[in-house]
């Protein structure tokens, strides 16, 4: 590597932070004083890019291509995503400042759900290239080496923001309420101050950052309907390990992220004692490792401080009575369990298909009920274990494993995966825990899309059959109903053992538990694992059920699919999982058919559920359930 | 039992526990008492673990134990309850007592017991010993205030402590439900020789059941001596009771 390429790479570096420092320091201010953590802020940096191709098209138009219709193009797209952003506000967070963080989440996450769906029926599919930045086009050569003129103007931006921001925050009587509002939400409400417009205001200035970032990317990268997921993953980082809620640890930390990356591109290949090491290849699990490093010794990041407790706020099925299950339940369960026997006797092999999915989304599911209700933490990220099982499942069979060795391989890869990831998230709480899973599923994702050799890159790995004695989706049915069978009744015998009751009283009351003797951080690290090991269960079911595997299986999404079902099969219901996956899987099903735009349907369908109960979707559902059976 | 040495504690320039030594005997109920802000919850907090003093040790049985966490130390025998009563909202009162002994028996991590084979004469023992027999299979989020705090001292003797530390044990209870309260405790201090130490807002809770009083103010140890000399105690009554001459300058130049 010679220092001219080194050189090169940091200036790349550099400029690539700006963008990343706008995003975050947007969902930091929005976090600092609504105490929301906006998973949409990625689609507002998407937005910001289309809307600069769109408006600069629309421009170019009227007043010919040149550097006026551009740099309007960026303005007017910052300005329509400000626009955008607090009608978002207005329309549902307001609706959303006192419910659980769990529902904040969600519902903000169904709003990327409808804003790629929007994109797609906008703009297309197609990634749109934009122009050359006018001004900016050409390049500055440095050490013989050529760099475009816009990276250098883009690391002049982020510097440039900061103080902006510095100087709006510290200097002006706006500045003064978002630090009052941030310090002490009650005291500023005493204090006669219009929170109402002050949290729009706060939420627009965010998404504008958020569109200006978006906009002046798009000289840089054709604007995508990927853009949105990949931006938030590395703005939750850059926040976390700046510390939620501060502004100069946002860029500190936007700058170590990018800085890093360009090491390791500039790095590249290195060959250490005979090992040829890619280091190009390894930019995200580098982003870990600093991320890793920076938490481990400092847990609340860089500039941040401890929350203020009450940190989060509990959903109230976490203050229901959590009964054992009796003779009632156990005939249920009996019923359940030949209904389930009868399936491949109702329709077709289409509904065998069918119910194997919905039997490892239970399975997922139920894991995932296990650490976000029973353990309490809010998990965005759950189906990085899921696919750690499926991948490592299919890497077996592919290096010549029999099957049953490979579905021992996959919990055990997933229980290994979450034990180390655990051992960071069980050290945060409530949204900084949300926030890291999610970080931590997208840097799984990204490996497993990088990693060609091994996984297969976006094509995933094919042919992973089962053997020959379960070949047939009848017989794989029924294995997989044992299996899931067995695990579910595993998953129900920890909920009610020492363990069970151990980690829900953690959940419950802390500061009790310790009182108690009870190692906090090392039981909820234990439940994690033991969430992670069942998730892999289900990842290995379904690499075999498919008979193929790609990095769609552990992307987001599917995390966020797996609390939804959660969600709206109860916290607590002993049959939620099974309920929310059925559910779930037929609406998602239904509606794939009709429609071409069902993630916005979809979207749509989780806003109607949260805003209709705030307080939580899965025990009004279960009540409900109840309800209707008792009359 | 327990013997606290010149302990200190500095939030932001703020001393909330300044230079403080006493000690706690096996049997004895000690109240720490002082205006708000005097450092008595930080005073806890340190002997508990859930503060690291910056200064001076704490001693149980002659062992150190600052700077460990709260659970070693709960797990070195000192039980606590807190100011806002804090039980597991979710289980019912006998299911907070069964996390209570599989806890002190080491058995929480244990995955595949049930929970419910727990020794339950124990827990009836404990409840009926704090008079909440007949509470055992309410739902705990649903329990009156004052019977939280009753089964929230089961919980904290479930542990059989040596040291008991109560944080304003009878903060929002009526009058004579308090003073059974803490009839409980003394009872438990002097059967099984438990040292207890508490933090009280109402004198005839503090006088009627103290053997020792412990007067904090700004921080710093004015008085310690038996209730009786401690009422008498002038700086106490200038302090505490707000008496003397110079109490309106105090108020001004006071803590902010």
């Amino acid at each position: 590597m010679s220092l001219a390429s080194f050189l090169l790479q940091l200036l790349n570096g550099l400029s690539s932070a700006s963008a990343l420092f706008l995003v975050s320091a947007g969902l930091t201010l929005i976090f600092g004083v609504t105490r929301i953590v906006n998973f949409a802020h990625g689609s507002l940096y998407m937005l910001g890019a289309y809307c600069a191709y769109g408006l600069g098209e629309f421009l170019a138009g009227h007043l010919g291509r040149g550097a006026v219709s551009f740099w309007a193009g960026v303005a007017l797209a910052a300005l329509a995503v400000a626009l955008i952003g607090a009608l978002i506000e207005v329309l549902l967070l307001k609706r959303l400042y006192a419910a659980p963080e769990l529902l904040q989440l969600t519902a903000t996450f169904a709003v990327v759900l409808i804003v790629r769906d929007a994109a797609l029926a906008i703009w297309g599919a197609e990634d749109l290239l934009g122009p050359r930045a006018p001004g900016f086009a050409g390049t500055v050569v440095l050490l013989g080496h050529a760099i475009p003129q816009y990276d250098l103007f883009l690391i002049v931006v982020g510097p440039l923001v900061l103080v902006a921001l510095t100087w709006l925050v510290t200097r002006t009587r706006f500045g003064v309420l978002i630090r009052a509002a941030s310090e002490n939400r009650t005291l500023t409400a005493a204090l006669g101050i219009d929170q109402v417009k002050l949290f729009t205001a706060v939420f627009a200035l965010g998404a504008l950052l958020a569109g200006l970032a978006g906009a002046l990317q798009l000289p840089r990268e054709p604007a995508n309907l990927g853009m949105d997921l990949a931006i938030i993953a590395d703005a939750f980082v850059v926040t976390v390990v700046g510390g939620l809620g501060s502004i100069p640890g946002a860029f500190l930390a936007a700058l170590l992220i990018g800085l890093t990356k360009a090491l390791c591109i500039a790095l590249g290949n290195v060959e250490i004692s005979g090992i040829e090491i890619a280091f190009p290849r390894l930019t995200l699990v580098a982003e870990f490792v600093v991320m890793a490093i920076v938490l481990a010794v400092k847990p609340h990041g860089l500039l941040g401080r401890p929350p203020v407790p009450p940190s989060s706020t509990p959903l109230p099925e976490q203050r229901e009575l959590v009964s054992a299950p009796g003779r009632r339940e156990a005939w249920v369960a009996a019923l359940l369990l030949a209904l389930l026997l009868s399936v491949p006797w109702w329709r077709d092999d289409y509904t065998v298909v069918l119910a194997t999915d919905i039997l490892i989304a239970t399975l997922f599911a139920a894991s995932l009920q296990f650490l976000v209700g029973t353990g309490g933490m809010t998990s965005f990220g759950h189906a990085a274990y899921f696919g750690v099982g499926a991948y490592a499942a299919a890497i077996a069979v592919k290096a010549g494993a029999p099957m049953s060795a490979a579905l021992v391989v996959a919990p055990v890869a997933a229980l290994i995966a979450a034990i180390v990831f655990g051992w960071f998230c069980v050290r945060l709480s409530g949204v900084y825990l949300a926030m890291l899973t999610l970080a931590f599923a997208q840097i799984v994702w990204s490996i497993a899309f990088q990693w060609e050799s091994v996984t297969g890159g976006s094509n995933g790995l094919v042919g992973i059959w089962p053997t020959e004695w379960l070949t047939g989706r009848v017989r794989y049915y029924f294995f997989t109903l044992a299996l899931v069978a067995v695990a579910m009744g595993a998953l129900l015998r920890i909920g009610r053992s020492p363990f069970g009751f151990a980690l829900r009283g953690v959940r419950d009351s802390p500061l009790r538990a310790a009182a108690l003797g009870i190692d906090v951080r090392r039981t909820q690290w234990k439940g994690f694992a033991l969430a992670g090991l069942f998730a892999g269960v289900a990842g290995g079911l379904f690499a075999f059920s498919k008979g193929s595997i790609s990095p769609e299986s552990l992307a987001i999404p599917r995390s966020v699919d797996a609390l939804v079902m959660v969600l709206l099969g109860g916290l607590n219901a002993l049959f939620g999982p099974l309920l929310g996956a059925v559910a779930f899987t037929w609406l998602t099903d239904t509606l794939a058919r009709a429609t071409e735009y069902w993630r916005a349907l979809l979207g749509t369908m989780i806003l109607v559920l949260v805003l209709v109960f705030p307080m939580g979707i899965g025990g009004a559902f279960a009540r409900l359930v109840r309800w209707r059976l008792r009359t | 039992m327990l013997s606290v040495d010149r302990l200190t504690r500095v939030f932001g320039g703020v001393r909330a526990v300044d230079d403080v030594s006493f000690s706690v005997a096996a049997g004895e109920l000690v109240a720490l008492i002082g205006p708000n802000g005097a450092g008595k919850t930080t005073c806890f907090n340190l002997v508990n673990g859930q503060l690291v003093p910056d200064t001076g040790r704490v001693l149980l049985d002659g062992a150190r134990i600052d700077g460990l966490s709260a659970h070693s130390i709960a797990r070195r025998g000192v039980g606590r309850t807190f100011q806002v009563a804090a039980t597991f909202a979710s289980m019912t009162v006998r299911e907070n007592l069964r996390v209570a002994m599989l806890a002190r028996a080491g058995h929480e991590g244990r995955i595949s017991t049930l929970a419910s084979a727990v020794d339950d004469d124990a827990v009836d023992t404990l409840l009926a010993r704090v008079g909440c027999l007949d509470l055992a299979d309410a739902h705990c989020a649903a329990l009156a205030y004052g019977n939280a705090k009753r089964v929230e001292l089961a919980l904290a003797l479930a542990d059989r402590p040596r040291l008991l530390l109560m944080d304003e044990p009878t903060a929002g209870m009526a009058t004579r439900s308090s003073a059974r309260l803490m009839q409980v405790a003394s009872d438990l201090a002097k059967l099984d020789a438990i040292a207890v130490l508490f933090t009280e807002h109402d004198m005839d809770v503090v006088f009627g059941f103290a053997d020792r009083v412990i007067v904090l103010d700004h921080g710093r140890i004015i008085a310690q001596g038996t209730p009786d000399a401690v009422r008498a105690d002038p700086k106490v009554r200038e302090v505490y009771l707000g008496e003397g001459a110079n109490t309106s300058t105090r108020k001004q130049s006071g803590r902010q």
